[in-house]
């Protein structure tokens, strides 16, 4: 249907893609970042884990 | 807390998103003029409507901030403007990309709506760079609110400045009732919705981040380890 109704219209298709593109490129390099924050974030935890353990070892050990 | 109701927000999110651009594909109709090329106005109009809009609640929660003094507020402000510089380039590339399609150019320098939105993106791109300048916390807030109230309220009279203007290529779409077909029309407000629901989900998402790694930072300090705040550290 619309490759019917732009027959008569110039074809800007690579246009429209690159936009939609850019618009998920977008939002994917900043969910990525924020997947990169939250494995550093998970390494904290874990450090905090391992550090809460130490503290509540029995003295001597 | 932050983080709840994260997971069926983005889901909603989701699912408005991908209906609003069916819709822009399948049910509006071809523009007349411009054909195909018209379908960018769905993501570039609702994402530099919601842009210039985080931009004002930025100013929003740092008035909040200046008023009572409450921390939360500045983080608030800086996720909120973050949030809508990243959309920012959106606007500008997909902005850029029709103008090519449409005029010819990337950027028509004379064209009051392209050069007052670039003119506003610029002065928050000096946001950050001005935040992190200066060490001490209570005045990095202090001084980032300022700005962030002060670049707010430039961004209506903006708004208004731009409509005031007599020549223009740029096509109006807020306030002309004619201006947009009732499927158009309907096709870009759920457009919208879904690029709103898109900026809270996404500031919900970075709240929640960054009060998560506050709390592991204290956390840290209280069982004595070391505290390595990296590149990405929110307001402190």
């Amino acid at each position: 249907m619309i490759a019917e109704t732009t027959a008569a219209l110039p074809d800007n298709t690579g246009y429209v893609a690159a936009a939609y593109l850019v618009f998920l490129a977008l939002v994917l390099v900043y969910l990525v970042v924020m997947a990169i924050r939250f494995a550093r974030l998970e390494r904290d935890i874990v450090e905090l884990d391992e550090l809460a353990s130490k503290g509540s070892a029995p003295a001597g050990e | 807390m932050y983080g709840k109701g994260l997971r069926p927000l983005a889901i909603v999110t989701c699912v408005v998103l991908t209906g609003a651009f069916a819709l822009a594909f399948f049910y509006a109709p071809m523009d007349a003029d411009q054909g195909l090329m018209q379908k960018i106005f769905y993501v570039h109009v609702p994402m530099a409507i919601v842009s210039l809009l985080g931009f004002v609640l930025g100013a929003v929660f740092a008035i909040q901030h200046l008023r009572t003094g409450d921390r939360r507020h500045d983080l608030r402000s800086y996720v909120a403007i973050h949030l809508s510089l990243i959309l920012g380039v959106g606007v500008l590339v997909t902005g850029s990309i029709w103008a090519r399609a449409a005029w010819g150019h990337w950027f028509v320098w004379d064209e009051p709506t392209l050069v007052s939105f670039l003119i506003v993106f610029l002065l928050y791109c000096c946001y950050q760079p001005l935040r992190f300048a200066i060490e001490d916390p209570d005045r990095q807030a202090r001084y980032a609110s300022v700005f962030a109230i002060t670049a707010g309220a430039f961004v209506p009279l903006n708004f208004l400045a731009v409509r005031l203007a007599q020549q223009y290529a740029h096509p109006r779409v807020l306030g002309s009732s004619d201006a947009l077909p009732p499927k158009m029309r309907l096709a870009f407000l759920v457009s919208l919705l879904g690029m709103a629901l898109l900026y809270t989900t996404l500031y919900r998402f970075e709240m929640t981040a960054k009060n998560t790694r506050l709390r592991v930072h204290s956390l840290k300090r209280r069982l004595g380890g070391d505290v390595v705040l990296g590149r990405s550290a929110a307001p402190r």
